[in-house]
């Protein structure tokens, strides 16, 4: 494509292209091609489709999206112009698929969407209540578009708030705007974006950074990733009109190196970008010069944290360090020079504000939490994946609602928040708002969006301490409180989930955590404490029970409780006895059963019985009182 | 300055002209250090021994930098390199059985290579598939909601390649 020399020709380029892209009633698939779904066979489909089409002489357009969000059902299609929704698409049912709806125009009903077997199915996606509740501002395109492809982009309204910004607007109209937006960073402190420009402008100087923080370490959290990966133009944008109203003259993007996908779509963004005139020198003639360059990420937890992302991208270790100076100051940034560093999703918010303004955005969400938030839906809920929603929805709508409910109909426990660094949310608190201010209220935060669903199988010293072998093993390791508070606090809660733990360790738990969280650096070691703080806060008897009765009710924990055959339900398969390795397992003529001092509850006859006949109880007067 | 095709001095950015010769050197560190594991697996000492003479960065720099990131490795690895996602969301449905049985069928441990180099274990953070929990990666190869039968099948395919290499020999 040729160059653009100004804004009238990126005006005249998308009305042109407005015209041949995603015509009224042309037929079109849009599968999803996210990681997930390509996990699950999204390019065995699409060949099947393309194929099938093909033998059949029916002109199909296949656009080869970013995640669409189900992630659970994948690989998922849309069908156009009929706008049929399919989950779970097979090579086979694809031939079906292009032979009904492609053809025909009738839905291929065994490939829609059900809750459950007997009811209906679904025809069309925003029918399905996984996404008839959501939001869509952060996520506008992901699912419609071809990241690799910018002509889409630009068709379906991409750089128009560029257009705008660099047409009739002064940098400090754009800054003006986001500031009133009331953009808070969605990385998960929520400081709001547009104090963060003011304060990078105010540094002064010539040469100026603008840093997007791709490293997306939580586990249980891709939501930057899905973006990066379905709509990686957005971000270019958000960075471009960011660097118009800060002065900023260079960009970089730090992505973690386990997300190649994103790596790849995102060079091919920017070399497109580059190519077209939207980056580099004297954009559109406005003499507004930006570049963008990609920096790797090399597997380290703690480079999330703005100063330590720093100090990854100038080559050294990724160690944080005290601030003040800011990032935003001189000899705080990059190579010393003030950088703005925002999240991803931030920046990809900020478009529409510039486009539609601040006083649409401010209608979304609550008063002190505007707009939208991606969270990464996961766990034990029915439907998993990527859901914007505004802020202030309650958990109970998007974990009900949207998430479809909790797997197999268990009972909720418990969910948790803002990822490593947050904390566990108890059913009492279900209709809380989601925003930065409630979640803080009760002991958690909003973090980078996870929101990992536990039910009642789940045993919350376990998680916490899943949790805290996290941050224990990425802890950097410069300041003391993190490195050895989190080695001594796991230690204490290994004690209690073997069955060693006694009352005096919980208080030491807790004193400790509240030490770490309030001497530590930085934000990884201040919110290393938090899901032990809040799972002590929360669900304090069931720290008690493993420490006083010896027993998890949840069956997670080794080594505690006593272990029965129930003899109504074993089927004498004599699975159990070749899985011991201990001899506890004792045979007689007509039954099996567990010779307690023998076994060492490793739990192996458990994970072998099929039947669930083996049961674990808290002590053997419990067992009798069963009559097992 | 044999290794010259290794360091493009090209890849530090556009920004380049406002840094200094010895930040732009530093800055191409981690960029090298992965493009050299992209060649070798691993980071091989004779190699880091001239990037050292190049980037005029002394060794023990290269290696508290290259130490500090898991993404680094100083031993040979395996032909298969399997990694278990033990992410939030996979531990909840089962990822440590998923280890345990890998390290069982190949009696190793935890980022540890087979004697006949077939397979290097690992486990990783998250690789943002949360939703096909538990996940396993075998090579580039996602492998989503991981069970028995799955597992099998990844065992079988690694154990094949290990029979493909014994028959030459």
């Amino acid at each position: 494509m040729k160059r653009l020399e100004d804004i009238k020709g990126l005006e005249a380029l998308r009305k042109k292209l407005e015209k041949k892209t995603f015509t009224e009633g042309s037929k079109r698939v849009h599968a999803c091609c996210g990681t997930a779904c390509m996990a699950t066979g999204a390019k065995g489909a699409i060949e099947s489709i393309e194929r099938t089409a093909a033998e059949n002489k029916i002109d199909v357009e296949v656009v080869k999206t970013g995640c669409q969000g189900l992630c659970q059902k994948g690989p998922v299609m849309v069908f156009e112009p009929t706008g049929y929704f399919y989950q779970k698409v097979k090579p086979r049912d694809a031939e079906k698929m292009v032979e009904y709806s492609l053809k025909q125009d009738i839905p291929y009903r065994q490939s829609l969407y059900r809750k459950d077997y007997l009811s209906q199915p679904v025809e069309k996606m925003e029918d399905i209540p996984f996404y008839s509740k959501q939001v869509r501002i952060a996520l506008r395109n992901n699912g419609r578009i071809d990241p690799e492809n910018i002509s889409h982009y630009i068709a379906v309204g991409g750089y128009a708030a560029l257009e705008k910004a660099l047409g009739g607007m002064s940098p400090d109209n754009v800054l003006d705007e986001v500031d009133k937006a009331n953009l808070r960073g969605r990385g998960g402190a929520g400081f709001p974006a547009g104090r963060k420009w003011w304060h990078t402008l105010s540094s002064g100087g010539d040469v100026k950074f603008v840093i997007a923080n791709g490293d997306e370490g939580d586990p249980g959290a891709f939501m930057d990733r899905s973006i990066m990966e379905g709509d990686p133009h957005s971000l270019i944008e958000g960075m471009l009109l960011c660097a118009y109203a800060i002065r900023a003259r260079y960009g970089l993007i730090y992505v973690r190196h386990e997300y190649p996908l994103a790596v790849k779509n995102l060079g091919i963004a920017i070399s497109q970008a580059n190519e077209l005139g939207l980056l580099g020198d004297n954009i559109l003639g406005s003499g507004l010069s930006f570049t963008i360059d990609i920096r790797e990420g090399a597997g380290a937890f703690v480079c999330g944290e703005s100063t330590a992302l720093v100090a990854s991208m100038e080559g050294d270790r990724g160690f944080p360090r005290v601030r003040p100076p800011r990032l935003s100051e001189h000899g705080g940034g990059v190579w010393g020079y003030p950088s703005n560093l925002n999240n991803i999703e931030t920046f990809v918010c900020v478009p529409p504000i510039i486009e539609k303004g601040s006083d649409w955005f401010r209608s979304i969400g609550t008063e002190n939490s505007p707009g939208t938030k991606v969270f990464a839906l996961t766990g034990k809920v029915k439907n998993t994946g990527l859901v914007e929603v505004p802020m202030g929805i309650t958990l109970r709508e998007v974990i009900y609602d949207i998430g479809g409910g909790i797997l197999d109909d268990k009972a909720f426990k418990a969910v948790q928040t803002g990822g490593p660094s947050g904390g566990c949310i108890p059913k009492q608190h279900l209709d809380i708002k989601v925003d930065f201010d409630s979640l803080w209220s009760v002991g958690s935060m909003m973090g980078s969006g996870g929101m990992v669903v536990v039910d009642e199988d789940t045993c919350m010293v376990d998680m916490a301490k899943f949790f805290l072998a996290f941050t224990q093993s990425e802890s950097c390791g410069k300041c003391p409180p993190c490195r050895l508070g989190t080695h001594h606090m796991l230690q204490i809660l290994e004690r209690i989930t073997s069955g060693s733990g006694t009352m005096e360790d919980l208080d030491e738990l807790e004193r400790l955590g509240k030490l770490v969280e309030k001497t530590s650096l930085c934000g990884l070691g201040q919110g290393a404490p938090l899901p032990v703080l809040s799972t002590l806060k929360y669900f304090r008897q069931e720290y008690e029970e493993h420490v006083n009765d010896k027993y998890c009710s949840a069956g997670v924990c080794k080594g505690l409780g006593v272990y029965v055959v129930d003899h109504d339900q074993c089927i004498l398969c004599g699975l159990c006895v070749d899985a011991c390795a201990f001899d506890a397992v004792k045979e007689t003529r007509d039954s099996y059963f567990i010779d307690l001092d023998y076994c060492t509850r490793c739990k192996a006859c458990l994970g072998v019985c099929q039947p669930k006949a083996i049961k674990v109880f808290r002590n053997t007067k419990e067992a009798f009182e069963q009559k097992v | 300055m044999k290794k010259e095709g290794l360091i493009d001095h090209e890849s530090i950015g556009h920004f380049g002209g406002v840094l200094t010769e010895a930040q732009k050197n530093k800055g191409l560190l981690i960029h090298s250090l992965q493009s050299i594991q992209a060649i070798h697996n691993y980071l091989p000492e004779d190699e880091l021994k001239s990037l050292s003479k190049n980037l005029r960065i002394t060794l023990s720099e290269i290696y508290s930098t290259a130490t500090f990131y898991k993404q680094f490795y100083f031993t040979p690895r395996g032909r298969n390199i399997a990694r278990v996602c033990t992410g939030t969301a996979c531990h909840v449905r089962g990822a440590v059985e998923i280890l345990d049985a890998l390290k069982q069928e190949f009696k190793i441990e935890e980022g540890e290579t087979t004697e006949d180099a077939s397979l290097t274990l690992e486990t990783v953070g998250c690789v943002g598939c949360c939703g096909l929990a538990p996940v396993l990666t075998v090579n580039e190869e996602i492998v989503g909601e991981v069970e028995e039968e799955k597992l099998e099948q990844i065992v079988d395919q690694i154990r094949g390649d290990n029979g493909g290499s014994n028959e030459e020999a």
